[in-house]
């Protein structure tokens, strides 16, 4: 079986993020950059899926300008096999990757499609559950654990109440949560070796895509500050402040 | 132009995300219909047509339904959409789980977590952990949107006078199923609605230390949450997770103890009314965005502050 996996170049999880003086975006400018955490956990999902003999290839899959290839060499420092850019300047949105992920996936033909729940930079949580409807295959989100059997598989997802176990036929959409794997590091290595690995490129237009965003950004602002408040020397007084000044209990 | 929230609902009445959810919705101005989907669900669907603001029920029941798989409602949501400018649904793991495969399905984009309504088209969503607030208009001529529990006050319960229609099930997609849940099991609130909230972080260095924090939940009734690294390293259940990829409350009272204050923490409790942090670093992020900050000991200050609210009571 063929794995597919989706990997967003993304602004670093660890770097504040800072909104542009004229609001029409956050700064992006000599900032940090990385592969979205999800995604480094679809990917270390799909290379244990190959080390394990249920997967033969994993392939990794960026669309983006062209620094979006520094994220696909990142996940075949990973293990990942080869990789696939689909190189577009336009501003991308959840459909519109949808769209362009399911003329990859219609030429590839994979058995399993991973992507993480969520960009941590437009925080949409979208892509996966659009691709499966688009595809019209079943879609397994917010995945903790997954065991592929023969024609099927089993996923616990992290739902609101706790756990949830479902089965869905292959192929299939499954979306990452934090807890399905700890991704691992590539070593020096497998960073060299990946320099060699083939990465084809691809247009929207190629793909007969148009991915043309359908939500307009009309501002982007800074949120309200929230103010810091005091330190108390004892639980006496912030009984007494809690209970007089902030009248919360 | 009409409001078709789709609802979510434990067998009784519908939860607390779907109320927020219809009162986001009343804000359109077109009318609001719940969608009621499950397997012999009558009674949610005569207590969604009394929830304030909502004239119409649609009353969807299949054994299929008795476990909301996106598949499977995607495809009920589709069958009824005709009739509906936008679609709603609360941004929980139901919400976030079937509405874009909804959206796909009817070539639409979907607007994810909105905190505020500025017009039919028009809303305000955070991005980057919250660390920044994006105004977006939807261009489609439908617009599916999932709403964010804490930024408007779920619809109240009583009041309302819906008509409820019966709506065809659209059968089964057969591309999945349910095979069964472990459920975290708790006499307190919810997390997402309660009054008050105890989380506790890395500083807890285990699941039995989480006692200290129950025991403080239950004096204020209120419900205990997490930091990711508490669930990561297995004190409390994933559910428990509060932040930009767990949940979102915003509580009267939130009290973090041992937690840090990463921005991706931060995301999730912000808003709320009044922030306590208790923590031994006093250089910790936390006490940033605290009203009270105490500095030290958790071990020594939680079961203290159990004890004064005890002898005050
Ligand atoms: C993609 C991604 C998504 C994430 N999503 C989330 C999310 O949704 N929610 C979330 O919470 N995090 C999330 N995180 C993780 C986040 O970045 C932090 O790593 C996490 O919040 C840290 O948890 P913590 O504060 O419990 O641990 P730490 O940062 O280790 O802090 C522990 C704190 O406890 C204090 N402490 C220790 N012992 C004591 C004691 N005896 N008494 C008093 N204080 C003590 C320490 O001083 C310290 O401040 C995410 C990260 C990424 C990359
Ligand atoms: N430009 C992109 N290139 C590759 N994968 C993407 C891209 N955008 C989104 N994805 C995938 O979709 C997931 C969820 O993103 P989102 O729906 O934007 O929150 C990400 O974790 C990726 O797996």
């Amino acid at each position: 079986m063929k794995v597919l996996v989706a990997v967003k170049r993304v602004i670093d999880a660890n770097v504040k993020v800072r909104v542009k003086a004229d609001n029409s975006g956050v700064e992006l400018t000599n900032v940090k950059m990385a592969m979205n955490p999800f995604c480094e956990i679809a990917v270390e999902e799909a290379l244990r899926l190959r080390e394990a003999g249920k997967a033969n290839e994993v392939v990794a899959v960026s669309l983006g300008g062209a620094a979006s290839q520094e994220t696909i060499r990142t996940a075949l420092a990973m293990g990942a096999d080869r990789g696939i850019h689909v190189q577009t300047d336009i501003e991308l949105q959840p459909l519109g990757v949808a769209k362009l992920l399911k003329a990859v996936i219609e030429k590839e033909q994979p058995g399993l499609v991973i992507l993480g729940k969520q960009a941590i930079d437009d925080d949409s949580n979208q892509t996966g559950q659009m691709l499966a409807g688009l595809l019209g295959w079943p879609q397994a989100t917010f995945a903790s654990k997954v065991k592929t059997e023969g024609q099927g598989a089993e996923v616990t997802r992290e739902v609101d109440g706790g756990l949830e176990t479902i089965r869905i036929k292959l192929p299939a959409v499954v979306t990452t949560d934090l807890r399905l794997n700890e991704p691992r590091y590539a070593s020096l290595p497998n960073i060299m070796k990946a320099k060699k690995k083939p990465i084809e490129a691809l247009t929207p237009g190629a793909l007969g895509v148009d991915p043309s965003p359908r939500l307009k950004i009309l501002k982007v602002v800074e949120p309200p500050k929230r103010q810091a408040g005091i330190k108390v020397k004892t639980v006496q007084e912030l009984v007494d402040k809690l209970r007089n000044e902030a009248k919360v209990i | 132009m009409a409001v078709l929230v789709v609802g979510e609902h434990d067998g009784t009445a519908l939860k607390a995300a779907s109320l927020s959810a219809i009162a986001a919705a009343g804000k359109i101005g077109g009318g609001v219909a719940v969608l009621v989907a499950g397997s012999g669900c009558e009674k949610v669907a005569q207590s969604a047509a009394k929830v304030a603001g909502v004239d119409r029920v649609l009353h969807a029941d299949d054994a299929i339904y008795a476990h909301p798989l996106a598949e499977n409602i995607a495809k009920l949501v589709v069958s009824v959409a005709s009739e509906f400018s936008h679609l709603f649904a609360g941004a929980d793991s139901f919400g976030k789980n079937v509405m874009p495969r909804i959206a796909a399905l009817l070539d639409v984009a979907q607007v994810s977590d909105i905190v505020a309504i500025e017009g039919p088209k028009q809303f305000v969503r955070p991005i980057y952990a919250g660390n920044a607030l994006q105004t977006v208009e939807a261009t489609d001529r439908k617009i599916v949107v999932t709403v964010r529990g804490t930024a408007f006050e779920p619809a109240g319960g009583e009041g309302g006078t819906a008509k409820i229609e019966t709506v065809a099930s659209a059968g089964d997609a057969g591309l999945s199923s349910y095979s069964g849940a472990a459920l975290s099991r708790s006499e307190r609130p919810e997390l997402t609605s309660a009054r008050v909230v105890v989380s506790g972080g890395r500083g807890m260095q285990s699941g039995e230390n989480f006692q200290l924090l129950e025991k403080l939940a239950d004096k204020l009734g209120g419900a205990v949450g997490a930091s990711r690294a508490a669930v990561d390293a297995g004190y409390v259940p994933n559910d428990y997770q509060v932040g930009q990829t767990g949940k979102i409350v915003a509580p009267d009272l939130y009290l973090a103890v041992g937690i840090s204050g990463a921005i991706q923490h931060l995301a999730g409790m912000k808003d709320s009314k009044v922030i306590v942090a208790i923590n031994k670093d006093e250089e910790a992020p936390i006490f940033q965005v605290a009203d009270y900050g105490i500095v030290g000991d958790l071990f020594q200050l939680v079961p203290e502050l159990t004890q004064a609210l005890d002898e005050s009571a």
